[in-house]
C-alpha cells in the first residue's frame, strides 16, 4: 500500500517537475511547481515526517510560490515567454546543470545518511514543539526578537518620509 | 521546569536591551520630531544598565537555557566593547542626524535590537544561538545602512549588503547543517567531544568547516569575501560605517573564537590553513587596495578589510595568548575607528565633507587640535608606537611567534608597513599642503566626549596596555 502512495506521489512529482522546466506560460510552470513541491510534502508525510511537511506546505507553497507568482504577474508574461536563451548560452547553462545534478547523485551516493534514517519519535510535531520550548527555549526567544527587528527595519525602509 | 531563575538572571542584560527597545518604540510615538535627542538618550541609558548587569555577572562560567547561551568573562569582556560601540555612535550621531534629516527614534531602536544580536552572538553556546544572533545583529544593520532614504549610494549599499548578507547566511547555514549531520548536535562543547571521540568528521565534516570559514569571511569582510565592504561602508550613514566596522566585526570575532577555538578545536588542522589563506588574503589586498582609493570612506573600509586580516591571524595561532591577543585588538580597533569615524563626521557640515582624502588638504593650518587627533588616530591604524594599535598588532603577532609561525609575522609586518603609507599620505594632506577654502567643523559636545575619550584610550593603551592585556588574558576560555 505505501509502495502504491510512493510511486504515485513521486511521478506525478516527477512529471510537474519536469512539467516546469517545459511548459513555456510562465504562470503554468510556477503552478506545476506548486504541485510539484506538494508531492514532495506527501512524501514528507510518508517518511513519517508530518512537521517537515507542513513546513514544506506553509513555507514553499505558502510564501515563496505566492511570492514567484506575484512577480510572474507583475513582470510582462508574454515578453518573458517567447524570450528563450540563445544557443550557446543554453549548452552553457545545460552544462553547468549537468554538473550540478552529477555532483548532487555522487554526494547522494557516498554521503553516510542514506545508511543511519532518523530515529522517527524525533520528528514529530509534538516532540519538536518539547524541543522548542525546553532545550530551545532561548532561541526560540531570540528569533522572536527577530522578527519584531525585521519588521521595523521593512517599514522604515518601505516608509514615505516628508522632508 | 527546564530553565531555572538562573537562567532568567544570565540573560538579564539582553532582556534589558531588547526589551527597551521595544518600550523605545512605543515612547518615540509621544516624542515630538524636534526632541529625538530624547530617544537617544534613554537608549544610552539602557545601554548603561545593561553594561552594569554585565559587570555584576562577572566572575562566573556557567551555561544557561541548557547549553545554548554561555556566561563567562570572554562574553562579558565583548559585551563591554559592544556598550563602548553602541554609546559611543549614539553620541557621534546626534548631530549628524540632524543635518542629514533623518532624525527618527527608530535610528536609535535598531541600533539597541542590533546591540542584543551581538550580544547574543558573544554569548552562543550552540551553533544556533550564534546564528540568530548573527542575523539579529545584520537585520537592523541592513536598514540603518539604507536609512538616508533620498541617497542614491546608501540605497544601492543597503541592497547589496542585504543580498550578500542573505547569500552569507546561507552558506553558513549550509554548513551548520553539514556539521550538525555529521556531529548529530549543534551544541559547540558537544561537537568538541563528537570530534575527540572520533564520530565527527571525514570530508561532509571538512565541507561543513570550509562553509563555516567561508560564512564568517563575509561577516567579517575578509577576502575573498569581502566585496560588499567598500560599497556598504561608503553608501551608509557615517556613524552607521563606524557602528559596523566595530561592533558587527567584534561579534564575528567572538563567535568564530568560540566556533573555531572550542567546537573545531580537536580538528584545528582541518581549518588552520583555511584561517590562515584568508587571513593573509585580507591583509595584502585590503592594504593594497587601499593605497588606491581617493574616498577617506572607502580607505577606511579596506583598512578595515586589512584589520580583519591581523585580528584573524590570532585565531590561527590557535592559543589563548591568541585569543586574548584578539580581544585587545577588538577593543583597541574600536577605539581609534570610533574615533577616525568621529572625525568624518565633524567635517560634515552643510554641504561640506571630509568622504574625499583631498577635503583634508592643508587642515592642520586652521584646525592645529584637531589635527593632531586625527594624527593620533591614523598614527594608531597604522600601528605606530606608542599608539595603542602598535600594541594591538604587537600581542597579536608575539603569539604568532610563540606557536613559532613566523613565516605568517613576517607577511604581516610587511603588510602594516605598507598600510603605514595610505595613513601617513593623509597626514602629510592636512600638514603639508595649502587649504583649499576655509573649514568649519561641527561643534557637537556628543563628538567632543567621542573624541576625547578615544583618544585618551588610544594614547593610554599604547603606553600602558598591561590592566586591559591582562584583562584579556584573564577573560580569554582555556582551550
Amino acid at each position: 500500500m505505501e509502495k502504491f502512495f510512493f510511486l504515485m506521489f513521486a511521478i506525478t512529482a516527477l512529471c510537474s517537475g519536469l512539467a516546469v522546466v517545459t511548459l513555456r506560460n510562465p504562470v503554468h510552470s510556477a503552478v506545476s511547481l506548486m504541485l510539484c513541491l506538494v508531492q514532495v510534502a506527501a512524501l514528507f508525510v510518508l517518511l513519517r515526517s508530518p512537521f517537515v511537511a507542513v513546513a514544506q506546505v506553509f513555507i514553499y507553497v505558502g510564501a515563496v510560490m505566492v511570492l514567484f507568482l506575484f512577480v510572474v504577474l507583475i513582470l510582462d508574461i508574454k515578453k518573458a515567454a517567447i524570450e528563450t536563451f540563445p544557443p550557446v548560452k543554453r549548452r552553457f547553462v545545460g552544462g553547468v546543470i549537468a554538473v550540478l545534478g552529477i555532483e548532487l547523485l555522487a554526494f547522494i551516493f557516498a554521503s553516510p545518511f542514506g545508511t543511519a534514517p532518523a530515529d522517527a519519535a524525533e520528528t514529530t510535531t509534538e516532540s519538536i514543539g518539547k524541543l522548542l520550548f525546553t532545550k530551545y527555549l532561548f532561541p526560540f526567544e531570540v528569533v522572536s526578537i527577530i522578527l519584531l527587528a525585521a519588521l521595523v527595519a521593512a517599514v522604515i525602509m518601505a516608509k514615505e518620509r516628508q522632508r | 521546569m527546564f530553565f531555572s531563575a538562573a537562567d532568567i538572571f544570565a540573560v538579564l542584560p539582553e532582556m534589558v536591551i531588547s526589551g527597551m527597545a521595544c518600550l523605545l518604540l512605543l515612547v518615540d510615538l509621544a516624542v515630538p520630531q524636534r526632541k529625538k535627542g530624547l530617544v537617544a538618550l534613554l537608549s544610552v541609558i539602557s545601554v548603561l544598565a545593561a553594561a552594569f548587569l554585565t559587570f555584576s555577572l562577572t566572575g562566573v562560567d556557567t551555561k544557561a537555557f541548557s547549553g545554548t547561551f554561555v556566561l563567562d568573562d570572554y562574553s562579558a569582556f565583548f559585551k563591554l566593547i559592544f556598550y563602548i560601540v553602541t554609546v559611543f555612535t549614539i553620541f557621534i550621531s546626534l548631530r549628524y542626524l540632524k543635518t542629514e534629516e533623518i532624525n527618527m527614534g527608530e535610528y536609535y531602536v535598531l541600533m539597541l535590537f542590533s546591540l542584543s544580536g551581538m550580544m547574543v552572538m558573544a554569548s552562543g553556546g550552540d551553533l544556533l544561538t550564534i546564528y540568530l544572533g548573527l542575523e539579529l545583529t545584520a537585520l537592523p544593520i541592513y536598514a540603518l545602512v539604507g536609512f538616508l532614504q533620498h541617497d542614491r549610494k546608501s540605497n544601492e549599499a543597503a541592497m547589496k549588503y542585504v543580498i550578500l548578507g542573505a547569500f552569507s547566511s546561507a552558506i553558513l547555514l549550509y554548513g551548520i547543517s553539514l556539521i550538525y549531520g555529521t556531529a548529530g548536535t549543534t551544541d559547540l562543547a558537544a561537537i568538541a567531544e563528537a570530534i575527540r571521540s572520533g564520530k565527527a568528521g571525514g570530508t561532509l565534516f571538512v565541507v561543513g568547516i570550509i562553509m563555516l570559514v567561508a560564512g564568517f569571511g563575509f561577516k567579517i569582510a575578509g577576502f575573498p569575501f569581502h566585496m560588499w565592504a567598500p560599497d556598504a561602508y561608503e553608501g551608509a550613514p557615517t556613524p552607521i560605517t563606524a557602528f559596523m566596522s566595530a561592533g558587527p566585526k567584534a561579534a564575528a570575532f567572538a563567535a568564530i573564537m568560540r566556533v573555531f577555538l572550542e567546537a573545531l578545536y580537536p580538528a584545528y588542522g582541518s581549518w588552520e590553513l583555511a584561517i590562515a589563506a584568508v587571513a593573509v588574503g585580507s591583509m595584502v589586498v585590503g592594504n593594497i587596495t587601499a593605497i588606491m582609493q581617493t574616498s577617506l570612506k572607502r580607505m577606511l573600509a579596506y583598512s578595515s578589510i586589512g584589520h580583519a586580516g591581523y585580528a584573524l591571524l590570532g585565531v590561527v595561532a590557535g592559543t589563548e595568548e591568541g585569543i586574548a591577543g584578539v580581544m585587545f585588538y577588538m577593543l583597541v580597533y574600536t577605539f581609534m575607528n570610533l574615533g577616525i569615524f568621529a572625525m568624518i563626521i565633524m567635517m560634515r557640515r552643510d554641504g561640506a565633507n571630509g568622504d574625499q582624502i583631498s577635503h583634508w588638504a592643508g587642515f592642520a593650518k586652521s584646525n592645529k587640535v584637531a589635527a593632531l587627533v586625527m594624527l593620533v588616530f591614523l598614527f594608531s591604524l597604522a600601528g605606530i608606537p606608542p599608539t595603542a594599535g602598535f600594541m594591538a598588532k604587537f600581542y597579536v603577532f608575539m603569539a604568532l611567534i610563540h606557536k613559532g609561525m613566523i613565516g605568517l609575522a613576517v607577511v604581516a609586518a610587511l603588510m602594516s608597513a605598507v598600510a603605514a603609507y595610505f595613513y601617513i599620505r593623509v597626514v602629510m594632506l592636512m600638514y603639508m599642503r595649502e587649504p583649499e577654502k576655509e573649514f568649519s567643523l561641527v561643534r557637537s559636545w556628543g563628538i567632543y566626549c567621542v573624541l576625547a575619550v578615544a583618544l585618551a584610550a588610544v594614547v593610554v593603551l599604547g603606553i600602558y596596555p598591561d590592566y586591559f592585556v591582562s584583562l584579556a588574558n584573564r577573560a580569554a576560555f582555556s582551550l
